[in-house]
Parts: structure tokens; sequence; C-alpha cells
């Protein structure tokens, strides 16, 4: 092992969140600093792991071993493949744009860039534990800063939102370590070790399988979050600040579905099977009950919420589907509604700074008066609702794709899911940016510099995919290949 | 061991009351306030307490070491296991910090500084010798000294009617639930013809017990030990008690008697009474269960932090009674280690709520509001023992928690794990409910405050045993596993 580098892309920001607490509480400038410093840090690294990264091959790379608590044969071990690859990439990127959003954070900085810093520390390491204690331990160190950082910076319903967030996703995971418990007691020799399990657990009775992918499906579901787990994800979202909302969005979410990839599905592949029907009816049921909700809300934040639990609903039919395009496509979905969705955070972030309200019907004419902000808006609209030649068609179609074979009916009533979602999207748009000019906003000012920094970049990977999706794709198509293999899917 | 032999065993405890003579005997002289000058500006008042610490440092110098075999010291009387070992060492840790904390608690009086110490080394040597005892009798008279000292350590506060409430309340269970157990024990006699424990054991393991003598004999040793470990239904007293009594005797309370109270627990049933605790592990279940619940649905209502932290820590002690359940190596190990991070985390709880007391003079929930932007630090110490109490990880009441569910899942105890995860999500609720108060509040109450160095140190030590103790258990766990190494057949 020469340079430990997950090991310095996990722990950087902790590091700089601990340099913080030592900095004088006045110095703004420098808790900035440091914050921008280590997430900028993490993201170069983040790259460098992209371009070292070996995508023909879909076993592990950049493997960290070490034991931890060896009387129960606990390790910290790191590792990444081509599941995690994108979604580490897709972490630090937000990471970094949302420390850069976060300048406007006006009051106590060093606890909110400390809270953020160790949020983010729990994020990537999330992706790149390979050892299920270790995993478990990461999982959870994201709900307490995700607690302050809602409850604290918060809007109104702020306290609600924060501990129904905590409780939520805290009653899913603890079910979780009870799974973990039952895969390490089940496994011969005792072991926490996920790419161990992976090829002991499969041998498991359908019976304890099905127990154990319950209670990892609870932990998971919450986070995704699946039908009807959803509840806490609207509150969470309206009442974060923005780049706290972007990191929900972007990050969080997708910690449930990787969870789903890294575990419920190549360990417990025989209750995988059982499931799937469930799977493809509650990816459905996200799909077009997230869509029909979305549509009736007035709050822009609110819509942008309930577009992500239809989003997720596309992951969890690609995951359904048992199919290689199917899971491909869940898996790019993921990284795609990251940098979308935060993107439409990030834009409702801009408006609402300037205009103090979310309310869709309170605008009107905005793309006369901010022409930039229009354009930037139409762009990430129109991928969210799937047009083609923008990322977020890509992952849908190919989760579609992957999944009409199986399920043929499911499938056209996902479809129709996709209909409400352009409905509500350029309804949206034209609430915002047409119609007569609201006498209200005169005087608005269009998107600055330091706002579009943050979405130039997500901007050039929206359209980057779209138009070339193998530049995302490569990365996967090994490791998902070697999943479908291992869980008896079909490789189409 | 011969007499003679055996007292290098008890020296610890010798020191304790050496000590603790000449603390009373001094007080009489020097304990008064400004009497006597004294360098580096230490007052007065704490030279009793550092006297004590003393006390509490030199008799852990001297524990004995680690022994292959398990000696018996004065004819049976007491033992020199590893086990004992292990406790002693966590009650002499129980007692230090409790005298730090106590030493920066304003509102014991200085004039009686002297007594409290002497009744605090006195239940620091009541725990020495009831987690050593290896005969019914001997665990009886030394769960009764701790006991005794308790009622009086909790009505400390004699112009305080809460306190004398609380002791009063607290002695009343105290002599039902220990009469109870007097008569279990009277019991096992008439049954055995000794109250020898290894001697039980031996006539136990060739199956000679009628079952219902042994449920008998189960259910009223575990309702004097269910009084110290607060198990419902014998939990009662514990609101009252830790709300009355001073809150470093609160701290003191909530770990002292109850590790030695689960010490006794495991070395009754789990070692020498196997079979009989073996054919019941379902009701104890059902006391595990009731316990946790109990403890925490009451806790939700509480507007009282002490209150609150009493319900929390009947409800910890179903969590450790999971373990307990299990009765296996692992759940002995979860149990003990558990034992260990509850003891720092409690300690560490009330030691903050002592810290903010001093400045803020109230102990009602409400008060903590805006906590964290008068006091960073005391909040931000306080949040960290209630993340663990909670069980979030990677602090040490996450592994505790983690080590008691494993062992129940290892021996199949699904329902008991699914209402320990379960109980531990109620829990989350009233810890994070102080945390919301003291972060994202606004400050109504602002008081300037004193420095409290000892309370201070106390606190840093605890907050690096309960990090420590989550990130980096391994010493901690062998620890843990070369003192129950014997007690497993």
């Amino acid at each position: 092992m020469n340079f430990p580098i997950l090991s310095y892309i996990v722990f950087l920001p902790l590091a700089g969140g601990l340099l913080i607490l030592f900095t004088p509480k006045k110095n703004i400038t420098l808790i900035k600093a440091i914050a921008t410093a280590v997430t900028g840090i993490g993201l170069i690294l983040s790259i460098l792991l992209l371009a070292k990264f070996n995508y023909a091959s879909s076993s592990m790379q950049f493997e960290e071993v070490l034991s931890w608590i060896p009387s129960i044969n606990v390790f910290y071990h790191l590792g990444i493949d081509g599941l995690s690859v994108g979604l580490i990439f897709l972490t630090t990127l937000l990471s970094f744009l949302a420390c850069i959003g976060s300048y406007g954070i006006g009051t106590r900085q060093k606890e909110y860039f400390f809270l953020y810093l160790l949020l983010s520390t729990g994020m990537l390491g999330t992706f790149c534990a390979l050892d299920l204690v270790l995993f478990y331990v990461l999982w959870e160190i994201v709900l307490v800063p995700m607690y302050f950082l809602i409850g604290i910076w918060g809007g109104a319903r702020k306290e609600y939102a924060a501990i129904k967030f905590f409780i939520y996703t805290l009653a899913g995971s603890v079910f979780m370590l009870l799974g973990i418990l039952a895969l390490y007691f089940t496994s011969t020799p005792h072991t926490f070790s996920i790419l161990e399990l992976g090829n002991t657990a499969g041998a498991l009775t359908l019976g304890s399988q099905i127990l154990i992918f319950i209670a990892f499906y609870l932990g998971f579901a919450v986070k995704v979050p699946v039908f009807p787990f959803h509840t806490w994800l609207p509150d969470a979202h309206v009442e974060a600040p923005t780049p706290i909302s972007v990191l929900l969005a972007g990050v969080l979410l997708k910690m449930g579905g990787y969870g789903f990839f890294r575990i419920s599905f190549p360990l417990l592949k025989d209750a995988a099977h059982y499931f799937v029907l469930p799977f493809a009816i509650l990816g459905a049921i996200n799909i077009v009950y997230g869509a029909l909700v979305a549509m009736a809300q007035t709050d822009f934040k609110k819509m942008v919420a309930y577009s992500s639990v239809s989003h997720m609903g596309f992951v969890m039919l690609g995951l359904a589907s048992m199919t290689a395009t199917g899971f491909n496509g869940a898996l790019l979905e993921m990284f795609n509604h990251g940098i979308i969705t935060g993107g439409m955070f990030f834009l409702v972030g801009v408006l609402y700074d300037r205009a103090h309200t979310r309310e869709l019907d309170k605008f009107g004419g905005l793309g006369v008066k901010m022409p930039v902000y229009a354009g930037v808006l139409t762009v990430f609209a129109l991928a969210s609702l799937g047009l083609p030649g923008l990322s977020g068609f890509i992952s849908e179609f190919m989760s579609l794709l992957g999944t009409y074979p199986v399920f043929k009916l499911i499938t056209m009533i996902s479809v129709l899911g996709l209909i409400v979602t352009a409905g509500y999207f350029l309804y949206m748009l034209q609430r915002i940016l047409l119609g007569p000019l609201n006498e209200r906003w005169v005087n608005i000012l269009d998107i600055n510099k330091r706002e579009l920094f943050t979405l130039i970049p997500l901007l050039i990977i929206v359209i980057l995919i779209g138009v070339y999706p193998l530049s995302a794709l490569k990365y996967q198509l090994a490791s998902i290949s070697a999943l479908v293999q291992k869980v008896g899917g079909l490789p189409f | 061991m011969n007499i003679i032999e055996s007292i290098r065993f008890i020296i610890p405890e010798i020191i304790l009351l050496g000590f603790a003579l000449t603390i009373l005997i001094s007080s009489l002289f020097i304990g008064r306030r400004g009497h006597l000058n004294v360098p580096y500006g230490l007052r007065m008042g704490n030279l009793p307490g550092l006297l004590a610490l003393a006390a509490v440092v030199a008799a852990a110098l001297y524990l004995p070491q680690t022994q292959k075999t398990n000696p018996a010291l004065f004819f049976n009387m007491l033992t020199g296991d590893s086990f004992s070992l292990f406790f002693k060492e966590i009650c002499l840790f129980i007692t230090g910090i409790v005298i730090l904390i106590s030493m920066s608690y304003k509102a014991l009086n200085e004039d009686t500084m002297g007594e409290y110490y002497f009744l605090l080394l006195n239940a620091g040597i009541a725990m020495l010798l009831a987690v050593s005892s290896d005969n019914l009798l001997m665990i009886y008279l030394s769960l009764e000294m701790l006991s005794l000292v308790s009622y009086i350590l909790v009505a400390f506060l004699k112009h305080d009617p809460l306190s004398s409430e609380g002791a009063l309340k607290y002695f009343l269970f105290g002599a039902l639930s220990t009469g109870i157990m007097l008569y279990g024990i009277s019991l096992v006699y008439g049954l055995f013809g000794t109250v020898d424990l290894s001697t039980i054991s031996k006539v136990m393991a060739q199956g000679q017990v009628n079952a219902i003598a042994g449920l008998i004999l189960l259910l009223l040793i575990l309702a004097g030990l269910s009084f110290k470990c607060s198990l419902v239904p014998f939990h009662m007293w514990a609101p009252d008690a830790y709300q009355g009594a001073p809150t470093a005797v609160t701290a003191f309370i909530s770990a002292g008697p109850k590790a030695v109270g689960f010490a006794v627990l495991l070395r009754i049933f789990t070692k020498n009474f196997f079979p009989l605790y073996a054919d019941w592990s379902g009701l104890i279940m059902i006391i595990s269960i009731f316990t946790m619940t109990v403890g925490n649905i009451i806790a939700i209502s509480q507007d009282n932090i002490k209150r609150m932290l009493a319900y929390s820590s009947i409800a910890q002690a179903g969590y450790i009674l999971i373990g307990f359940v299990v009765g296996t190596a692992s759940g002995m190990e979860g149990v003990l280690y558990y034992i260990l991070a509850y003891a720092l985390m409690n300690l560490g709880a009330f030691g903050c709520v002592i810290l903010v007391s001093n400045f803020i003079k109230s102990d009602a929930i409400e008060d903590y509001a805006g906590l964290s932007k008068r006091y960073p630090a005391p909040a931000f110490m306080l949040t960290v023992f209630l993340l663990s109490l909670a069980g979030v990880p990677p602090l040490a009441g996450f592994l505790g928690k983690f080590l008691v569910f494993a062992a129940a899942i290892q021996s199949r105890f699904i329902l008991l794990a699914v209402a320990g995860v379960i109980n531990s999500v109620i829990a989350a609720f009233y810890y994070m409910r102080i945390i919301k108060y003291m972060y994202l509040d606004e400050p109504k109450v602002i008081t300037a405050g004193p420095k409290q160095a000892p309370l201070q140190i106390a606190l840093v030590i605890i907050m690096a045993g309960v990090l420590i103790a989550g990130l980096y258990p391994a010493p901690f766990l062998s620890w843990i596993r070369a003192s129950q190494s014997f007690f497993v057949q």
C-alpha cells in the first residue's frame, strides 16, 4: 500500500474541521478558507482517483486494510470499485461547490463549517467502507451534523424537520445494525467484510436472507427514500439551508441506493430475487406519486424535493429489473440525479436569496430580468424532466429499458410519471420565467459570478453525459456486469 | 489461603478506611472555613476532597495483580479473582471521579465536607467488598453497607425537602428489597445448608434443585439486586432519589451501586447459579424489555434534567441486562463493556449538569436553552455524553449497545434485540431534545459562573474515555476478556 488516497479523501475534511475548531470564531475568512481548501483538495484527489481508476477491472481498487477491533474481527477496510467511484466524485464535487455556496451563511460560521466537514467525512466514508461496522459507523456519523445543520441554520420549522430527519433515519438504521449482526453470526468464519460476505452469505437459507434483507431495507429505504418512508424528505429539504439541501438531495439519498448496490443485492441475492416485484412496484409508486405530488406544490423547493422522490423511483425500478441495463441505469441515475438536483437546489437558493420567498405563484416574467439565471434554470429543468441530449434522459431511459422486458405493465405506468414530470417542470418554468413581470421584482439582480461558478461544473457534466454517456458509464460497466453475474441477473 | 496471606488482597480497602477515618477526624479541627491558610489558592473546603482523592489513587495503586487462579480469601468470604479486580478498578475510578466532581459542586456546605468524603470513601470500601464477595452473607452485608451510606449521601442536603424525600423513598424501597433478598438467602441456606457460593454451585450443577424452589430463590435474590440496578419493578425510587440528591451524589448512585449490582448479579447467577438462571432467562428477558421501555417512555416527558437522566439510567440498565439475559461469553463481554461505558457517560453527563447548574442555578431542561452560545464547552461535552448515551457511533455507548445486541443476535434472542433497537430510537428523541435546547434555541438565563478546575479535569478525563473506548476499543476489550476468562464454563 503506497499512498492511502482513500483515507485522505475521507478524513481530510475531518482534519480540516478539527482545525476550524481551533480557529478564532471571529476570523470567518480563515474558517471559510480552510473549509474551501480541504474540500477543494478532496475534489482534486477524487479527480486523481478517477484518472488512476482502472475501469476495465471489476475488483476492488485502492484498498486499505488495517485491524481495528481484532476481538470481533472488525477491520478498517476501505476500497472502491465502479459502484462507488462515481459517487465519491459526486460527493467531493458537491462538497466543494456547496462549501462555496455556504459563504452566504451569516451566523455561527465556525460551528457550521465544522459540522459541514464532519458531514463530508461521513458521506465519503460510507461510499468507501468495505467493513460493515465501519460502514455503519460512518453512515451514522452523517446523522448528527445533519441534525444540527438543519436545526440551526434551517427555515421556519427547522426544529421539527431536524428531529424528524434524525428519528426517521435512526429508526431505519438501527434495524440495519441488527441485519449487520445477523450477517456476522451466520457467516463462517464470522466476518464483517462485505467482500467475504459476498462469497458466503448467498448460501444462507431463503428465510434468513429475507429477514436480513428486510432489516437492511429499512435502513436504506428511509434514506432513498422509498414510499412510504419519504415523509421526512420534503420537510428536511424545505427547511435546510441551500447548501445542505444540495448535499441532502445530491449525496445523502444516494447512500440508500448505494446500500442496495453494495450490500443488499450482492450479499442476499436470493432475497433480492424474491423481492424484485415489490421493488418494481415501489419504484413505480415513487415515480408516479412523487411526480403528482410535485405537480401540486406551490413552493419551489418542495417541488424539487418531491421531484427527488420521483427520480429515486428510477433507481428502485432499475434495481428491480435484475438486468445489466437496468442496473447501469439505476447507478447512473443516482449520479445524474445528484448533479441535476444539486444544481436545482442551488438555483432555488439563488432565487430565494433575492426574493425571500419560494412561492411559485409570486414570481413571473423573471426571464427578462435574469436572463442568465433563466438559461441555466431551463437547462437543469429540462435535464431533470429527461430531455434527450441531457444526462437525466440517459439514465432514466436505461432504467426503463432494462425493466421493460421484465415488468411490462409497471414500466408503462412509470413512463406516465415522466409525462407528469415534464408537466410540472415546464409549469414551474412558466410560472417563474414567463408571463408578465411581477412588479415586486423590478430590481431583482441576475445570478452573480460566485453562484454561477457553483453551477457551471454541474452544467458541463449534465451536457457531457447527455451527449456522450460513455464518459460516465465506462467507470461502472465492468463492476455492474460483475454484479449482475453475481446476483444471477440477465446480462443485457 | 490463610488470613495473613489474605490481607494483602484487601490493602486497598484498608487504605480507604484509613484515609476515611483521617478525613473524619481531621475535619473536626481544620475543616472550618478560613481557619488555616493553604498555598496555591486552594480553599480549605477542598482539603478533605484532596485527601479522599489521594486515598483513591493510593488504593488503585495497591490493587492486587491479576490472578491466574482464583484465590479464596478469609475462609471463602472474599475472592481475589480477576473478575472482581475488573470491577474494583471501575469502582475506584467512579469514586475518584465523583470526588473530583464533588470538589466543584457548590450546593454542598463546605463545613460538612469532611463527613461527605468520609461517607464517599466508605461507599468505595463497600463497593470493593461487594464485587469480591464469594459468599451470600458477605454480599448482603457489603451491599447493605453501600446502601446505608447511599441513603445518607442522598439526604445530605438536609435543608432541602426534595433531598430528604428522595432519601426516604430510597431507604424504604431499599429496606423492602434487601429484606426480600435476605429472605431469599435464608431459603438458600435452608436448601443447601450453606451460603458459600462455590459450594452451592457444585450442588446445583448436579441438578438437585426443585424447579419451584429454584424460581422462588431466583425471584427473591433478583428483587434485592433489581433495586440496586434499578430494574423494573424496583425502579421507582430512582427518579426521586436522583432528583433530590446533591447532583454529585446522583452521579455516584447512578454509576457505582449500579455497577456493583450488575457485578453481583453476574457472579451469583451467571457464574454460580447458572442452571437456575438458564431455566428462567425468559423471565429476565421480560424484565429487561420492561426496564428499557418504561425508562425510555417516561423519560420523554420529564422537564428536570436530573429526573430525565434518572429514567434514562433505568433504561440503560435494561440494555445492560440484555447481555445478562443472553448469558454467553459474548453477552458477559457486552455487559462488562457496557458498564464501563455507562459509568463514563453517566458520570460525564451528571458532571456537565453540575457544571451548568453552577452557572445557571437550575436543573430545568428549559433553562438549558441557548446554552451553547454562552457556555460552548459544557454544552459540547454534554452533547457528546448524551449522544453516547443515545448510542451514536463512534462513541463508547454505541459499542456497548453493539456488543449486547450482537450477543443477543448470536444466541437468537431476536425479540430482545428488536426491543433494544426500538428503544434506542425512542431514547434518541429525549436525548436530542436536550441538545435541541442547547443548540437550537435562544438563551434565556445568562449568568457568569466560577472557575471549577477539578470538575473540568474530571470531565476531560471522562471525555477522553468515551472517545477512546469508542474509537479504539481493542485494549478495553482485551482487558475485559482477561477479567472474565475464567468465568465462562
